[in-house]
């Protein structure tokens, strides 16, 4: 009888304590019903809803399309598809790491009254932008795919560590920034006009070349991809577009791609998951020390 | 304090917060604040200090204290909220807090998209949450209104179902802070009855609340906190006497702090024991005697001719339960100086719960109170079942 007794209520200790565990746990669940809220809350009362999600990154590549094709005359062919897989990836990750910059701050009324693990508001926002961007991406990816059904092979494949490596970068950076901006609101400013420089750091509107040959005179192009966002975007305009070389006005023969190969693009890729690895550790650790005074903080 | 499983445990746990004339929060302002060393216009204020709290499985504690007092911190700290600034807390199960009602609701979205969201947030999975969905629903009241967006609810609405969800999501612990007043009496009762429930289930329960009649009612154990520090842990009926003469509405409302008198005569002293002039008793049985003596002071230029003294035998929620006075032959005469007054009431009733004394003195003449005065010395007849007064033989029959 004691025996069973005694028994019974290390049980209940036992279930205690893996309760209290399960609280703290960061759960697919409660990240999953952010993420819809949000998708809610953004989409909720107006009448083409998701559609809204589509026109800024439409409206965006329309303008750059008629600039460089009708005024720059860059000669690009399919200039539209080569934007398309550098575009969306780079809104994907300006869009998931300034969600993220705001994401504690703007949930105070939450996060002081609470308890709740702090680090899905950053998860959530980054999932948010992602959401957004597999929905666009899906969708354009058809379009190309119904109109030009050529410009596909196994190299599409590389889609998928390109994909896993700007989740991993927007991520990393999105945790640092959201823990930063509850600290110094000076942050989420900062993360606004970064972006806006970032976005020239990447081959989006122009081909790697341009850069390429500057910077090999010094010597420095490697320094190019200590970017991950670069190796991301060149990654994914390596996957959806074919045509490696094109004319360029004074008929040279010019490389669009940053390499017409593969074996290029991994070993970028590598260097892109060892930089988001290193920063995925400051960014936890950072995020680590200054959570406990979130509530304070707001 | 407790021979049960402590499921929260406070350890040495104290918090400052620093308030700044305006908070820092611009990089610009940092670097203006530590040029001009870390001081100026920061504040320093411990909110909690040294406190030492252990809540064994199953308790029901109600921590009570003044406004400012500190309670709502440690509540923040206990639900791990806030972080101590020195000790560590400990705890052992599922923990749902009531903070603030619905402050995980978002106003656009429907009621139903909040229970999802806000059961989530405290912990639930989603097939759970369906599982529960028609009890909190039911709890809560809401019926159809529950696919509204919460923006369009009533204060009292939002509460009960922020209280339907936290009540569901099974928690081990619950912590509450001052939240049960908002709904109307149906709801409260409702409240009550599910917070009885979870007593009977083992659960623990920590509420803040200035409502202290709850605190005798529920509670098997009263804190009371006051400028960060715990003043008394223990008896809810003593806790609640400590507050009142923190508070000092251990008095009638309107008396002045020291006693004083319309005609004269100053209640000094009243001390409730069981036997003539004995120590003051902290428990008097059934058919024991109360005695209980009164010293009256009369002033010079007093305005009566005597005084009959009236002692107030008072439960849980200041309920006079009997009264003790003085017959027309043993009144106190207007003579100044000081008298002591024996009363005796031969036999204890079978009551039930914690008493305390409210004294008073009345002009026979105009029936008029002169003075009157709460003294905190509170003394147990049965510590038998709560919710009833009197405790009486009952006999019953059950006919086939």
């Amino acid at each position: 009888m004691a025996s069973s007794a005694v028994s019974h209520a290390g049980d209940r200790a036992a279930l205690a304590r893996s309760r209290a565990a399960a609280q703290s746990r960061i759960r697919w669940e409660l990240l999953s019903q952010l993420i819809r809220k949000d998708l809610k809350v953004k989409y909720q009362g107006s009448a083409i809803g998701f559609a809204w999600s589509l026109a800024n990154p439409l409206i965006q590549m329309a303008i750059y399309y008629v600039i460089f094709t009708q005024v720059f005359k860059n000669g690009i062919p399919d200039y539209a598809v080569y934007l398309m897989a550098g575009l969306l990836p780079f809104t994907c990750f300006s869009q998931g790491v300034s969600g993220a910059s705001g994401s504690v701050v703007g949930s105070a009324g939450l996060v002081k009254k609470v308890s709740f693990p702090r680090l899905v508001l950053p998860l959530s926002a980054v999932g948010f932008a992602a959401v957004q961007f597999l929905l666009q991406f899906t969708l354009l990816l058809a379009i190309v795919l119904l109109t030009t059904p050529g410009k596909f092979g196994f190299q599409t494949l590389l889609l998928v560590p390109a994909f896993a490596l700007l989740l991993a970068f927007t991520t990393s950076l999105g945790v640092l920034v959201s823990a930063l901006n509850v600290r110094w609101r000076d942050t989420s400013h900062f993360v606004e006009i970064a972006m806006l420089v970032w976005f020239w750091a990447n081959p989006i509107l122009y081909p790697a070349w341009q850069v390429k040959d500057t910077l090999d005179q010094h010597g420095a192009f490697w320094a190019y991809f200590l970017n991950p966002m670069a190796t991301v975007v060149s990654t994914f305009e390596r996957a959806v577009y074919q045509d490696a070389y094109y004319t360029d006005r004074l008929g040279q023969r010019r490389l669009i791609l940053v390499d017409p190969g593969y074996l290029y693009y991994f070993r970028n890729l590598a260097i892109g998951f060892v930089i988001t690895g290193l920063l995925l550790l400051l960014a936890r650790t950072v995020f680590n020390r200054l959570q406990a005074d979130f509530a304070e903080e707001l | 304090m407790s021979d049960r499983r402590p499921v929260i445990t406070a350890t040495d746990v104290s918090k400052r917060f620093v308030a700044h004339g305006r908070k820092a929060t611009q990089l610009k302002e940092r670097f203006v604040q530590s040029a001009k060393g870390k001081s100026s216009g920061a504040t320093e204020f411990w909110a909690l200090e040294h406190v030492n709290v252990v809540v064994g499985e199953g308790e029901t504690v109600g921590l009570i204290g003044p406004n400012g007092a500190g309670k709502s911190t440690l509540l923040k700290i206990l639900a791990g909220i806030l972080r101590p600034t020195t000790g560590h807390v400990d705890v052992q199960g599922r923990i749902a807090s009531l903070l603030e009602l619905g402050a995980g609701f978002n106003g656009e979205l429907t009621g139903r998209e909040n229970v999802y969201l806000n059961a989530a947030l405290l912990g639930l999975a989603r097939k759970e949450v369906d599982r529960l969905f028609d009890s909190i629903l039911d709890f809560s009241e809401q019926g159809p209104r529950i696919d509204d967006p919460v923006k369009h609810y009533s204060s009292g609405e939002y509460v009960k179902l922020a209280f339907a969800i936290a009540v569901h999501v099974d928690p081990d612990i619950l912590l509450v802070d001052e939240v049960l007043a908002v709904g109307d009496e149906a709801f409260a009762r409702k409240c009550l009855a599910k917070i009885s429930e979870f007593q009977q289930a083992g659960k623990t329960i920590l509420f803040v609340t200035h409502a202290l009649h709850l605190v005798e009612q529920l509670c098997t154990r009263g804190i009371v906190v006051d400028h960060g520090k715990v003043q008394y842990d223990g008896d809810p009926a003593f806790a609640v006497g400590t507050l009142r003469k923190i508070l000092g509405t251990d008095r009638p409302v309107g008396a002045p702090a020291e006693p004083e008198s319309l005609g004269g005569m100053v209640v000094v002293d009243a001390v409730a024991s069981t036997s003539p002039g004995g120590a003051p008793a902290a428990r008097v049985d059934p058919g024991q005697s109360l005695h209980v003596r009164v010293e009256v002071e009369v002033q010079a230029g007093v305005g009566m001719v005597e005084g009959e003294v009236h002692v107030v035998v008072m439960g849980a929620g200041d309920i006079p339960v009997l009264v003790l006075r003085t017959p027309p032959d043993q009144r106190v005469p207007a003579v100044p100086g000081r008298f002591t007054v024996d009363l005796e009431l031969a036999e204890m009733p079978p009551l039930v719960g914690a008493f305390i004394l409210g004294v008073s003195v009345i002009d026979p003449a105009s029936e008029r109170p002169i003075t009157a005065r709460r003294f905190d010395q509170t003394f147990w007849v049965l510590d038998g079942p709560r919710g009833a007064l009197l405790h009486l033989p009952t006999t019953a029959r059950v006919l086939t």
